[in-house]
C-alpha cells in the first residue's frame, strides 16, 4: 500500500462525497414536496406522493439505479452515467427523507400554526416561515443518519460505471494484488467521512437546542 | 351610542353529535373589556376561538366592525364562505393571545414581535424590527429582544405574546386564559399589561379564570355554561347579590385571590 495508492482512494472519495451531499440536497428538496403533498389532505396529491415512497422504500437500491440507467435511454434521455447515479441516489433518499419530514411536519405544535394564522400569515407564509424551520429541528437527527446512510449506499453506483471510492478500492485491489490493505484504507476513509458527518450534525443540533425550547 | 366592535348572531358550534354552543347571541362593545367567564367545558375558548376564525362556526353569523367574519348571509338565510383573502382581511381587525404563548421557538422575541411585520405588511426588516421594538418596549421586554422563548420565563413568553399580537395594530384583543398555564407569581406582570391596554381604551374580549381581574378590569360580564350564554352585563349587576345561582356556585369552585372580595 503506497502512498500513491492511497491518493487514488482519496481522489475517488470526493467523487462519493460529491455525488451523496448533491444527492441528498436534492433529496430534500423533493421530500419537502412530498411530505407537503403527503399531508395536504388532497388525495390528488397525497396519492401520488405515498406512492412514490413506497416505491422508492420497497424496491432495492441496486435495482432502482439499474432501472433508471437503463430505462432513461429507453424513452431518449441519453444522460451521462454521472447523472443517472445522482437521480437514482436523489429519489431514493427523497423517500426516506419525506417520511422524516412527515413526522416532523406531524409534531409542530398546532397553536405554533394558529398563532401565525390569527397574525394574517397566508398558508405558503405559515409552511415556509414556520412549519419548515421547526420540523427541520425536529428532523436534523434523522437527516443525518439518513446523509449517513446515503454516503454508504453511495458505493452501488458503481453498478452504473462510475468510479467512486469502493469500485476504486476493487480495481486497485485487484491490479496490485493487495486487497487487505486497500480495502482497510477504504473502509478508514468512509468512516472518518461518517464520523465527520455525525460529528457536524451533532454541532448543528447543540446551537439549534441554545436557541430553541 | 358607537356600533358594537363585535356582534355575535344566533351562534352555534357542534363538533360532531356534541353542541358546544347554543345560539349564542352577544355584542361586544367597543373600547371596552369584556369578559367570558364559566366552568371548564362551558365553551368559552371555543366562542372565543369562533372570533378569532380559529373554529368554524356550524351556524350563525360573528360580525367584526361591521364586516362578516367568515361566511356572509345570503337573503334566503342561507351561509356561503368568503374567499380566504377577505377572511384575513377581517381576521387581521383582530389580535389574539393564547394560554400556552405559541411563540415560535426558532425566532427571538424581536423575531416573533417583527415576523408578521416583514411577512403580512412588507415592511423592511429595519421597519418591521422598530415596531416591533416599540410593542416590546410597551410589555417592558425591550432588554429581551434577542432572547428566544426558551431563554424566557413564561410571564416574558406571555407578554412578548402580546407584544407580537399589538404589532399588528388589531382593533380588537382576543385573550384566550392568558394567565392559565403561568405559575401565580408570573399572572401579575401579565395582568399589569392587560390593564395598561384596557386603559388606553382597546376593545378587549378576555377569557379568564381570573375573577378578580374580571370584576376589576371587566365592563362586562358574561357567563356561560354547557354552551349557552346564562347572562352578560356589567360586573356591578353581575356580581351583585342576589346572584344568578349557576354563578355563585361557580364563585364557589372558582374562587381566587380577586374573588374572595365579593364573597
Amino acid at each position: 500500500m503506497t502512498f500513491k495508492l492511497f491518493t487514488l482512494l482519496l481522489q475517488a472519495a470526493v467523487s462519493t462525497i460529491g455525488i451523496s451531499l448533491v444527492s441528498i440536497a436534492i433529496g430534500f428538496v423533493i421530500a419537502i414536496l412530498l411530505s407537503a403533498a403527503t399531508l395536504s389532505g388532497k388525495t390528488i396529491y397525497s396519492a401520488p406522493a405515498r406512492l412514490f415512497v413506497s416505491f422508492f422504500r420497497g424496491v432495492p437500491l441496486l435495482v432502482q439505479l439499474l432501472l433508471i440507467y437503463t430505462l432513461l435511454p429507453a424513452i431518449g434521455l441519453n444522460v451521462p452515467s454521472i447523472v443517472a447515479a445522482i437521480i437514482g441516489l436523489s429519489l431514493c433518499t427523497a423517500a426516506y427523507q419525506a417520511e422524516n419530514l412527515r413526522g416532523g411536519f406531524s409534531s409542530v405544535p398546532k397553536g405554533l400554526i394558529e398563532a401565525a394564522e390569527v397574525t394574517g400569515f397566508n398558508p405558503l407564509q405559515i409552511f415556509a416561515r414556520i412549519q419548515v424551520p421547526i420540523a427541520l429541528r425536529l428532523t436534523l437527527p434523522t437527516l443525518v443518519n439518513e446523509s449517513i446512510m446515503i454516503l454508504k449506499a453511495s458505493s452501488l453506483v458503481s453498478v452504473v460505471g462510475i468510479i467512486e471510492l469502493t469500485k476504486m478500492a476493487q480495481d486497485l485491489a485487484s491490479s496490485t494484488y493487495q486487497p487487505i490493505p486497500i480495502f482497510l484504507s477504504a473502509g478508514l476513509v468512509y468512516f472518518v467521512i461518517c464520523s465527520t458527518i455525525a460529528l457536524l450534525g451533532r454541532y448543528a443540533e447543540r446551537s439549534m437546542a441554545r436557541t430553541s425550547a | 351610542m358607537t356600533l358594537p366592535a363585535i356582534i355575535i348572531r344566533n351562534l352555534v358550534k357542534r363538533f360532531g353529535e356534541t353542541t358546544v354552543l347554543q345560539d349564542i347571541n352577544l355584542e361586544i362593545p367597543e373600547g371596552k373589556v369584556s369578559c367570558l367567564i364559566g366552568p371548564s367545558g362551558s365553551g368559552k375558548s371555543t366562542l372565543l376561538r369562533c372570533l378569532a376564525f380559529l373554529e368554524e362556526s356550524t351556524s350563525g353569523m360573528i360580525t367584526i366592525n361591521g364586516e362578516a367574519l367568515g361566511f356572509f348571509e345570503k337573503p334566503d338565510g342561507k351561509r356561503e364562505r368568503l374567499p380566504p383573502a377577505q377572511i384575513r382581511a377581517v381576521r387581521a381587525q383582530t389580535g389574539m393571545v393564547f394560554q400556552q404563548f405559541n411563540l415560535w421557538p426558532h425566532m427571538t422575541a424581536l423575531g416573533n414581535v417583527s415576523e408578521a411585520l416583514k411577512i403580512v405588511r412588507k415592511l423592511s426588516k429595519a421597519d418591521a424590527e422598530e415596531k416591533a421594538m416599540a410593542q416590546l418596549r410597551k410589555v417592558g421586554l425591550e432588554n429581551r429582544a434577542g432572547h428566544y422563548p426558551s431563554q424566557l420565563s413564561g410571564g416574558q413568553q406571555q407578554r412578548v405574546a402580546i407584544a407580537r399580537a399589538l404589532a399588528l395594530e388589531p382593533k380588537i384583543m382576543l385573550f384566550d386564559e392568558a394567565t392559565s398555564a403561568l405559575d401565580p407569581e408570573l399572572t401579575g406582570e401579565v395582568l399589569k399589561v392587560m390593564r395598561d391596554l384596557a386603559d388606553e381604551g382597546m376593545t378587549m374580549v378576555v377569557v379568564t379564570h381570573e375573577i378578580g381581574f374580571a370584576a376589576t378590569v371587566g365592563q362586562q360580564i358574561s357567563f356561560l355554561d354547557h354552551g349557552k350564554l346564562l347572562f352578560s352585563g356589567p360586573p356591578s349587576e353581575v356580581f351583585a347579590k342576589p346572584r344568578h345561582p349557576r354563578l355563585d356556585q361557580f364563585l364557589d369552585t372558582y374562587l381566587d385571590r380577586g374573588a374572595s372580595m365579593l364573597i
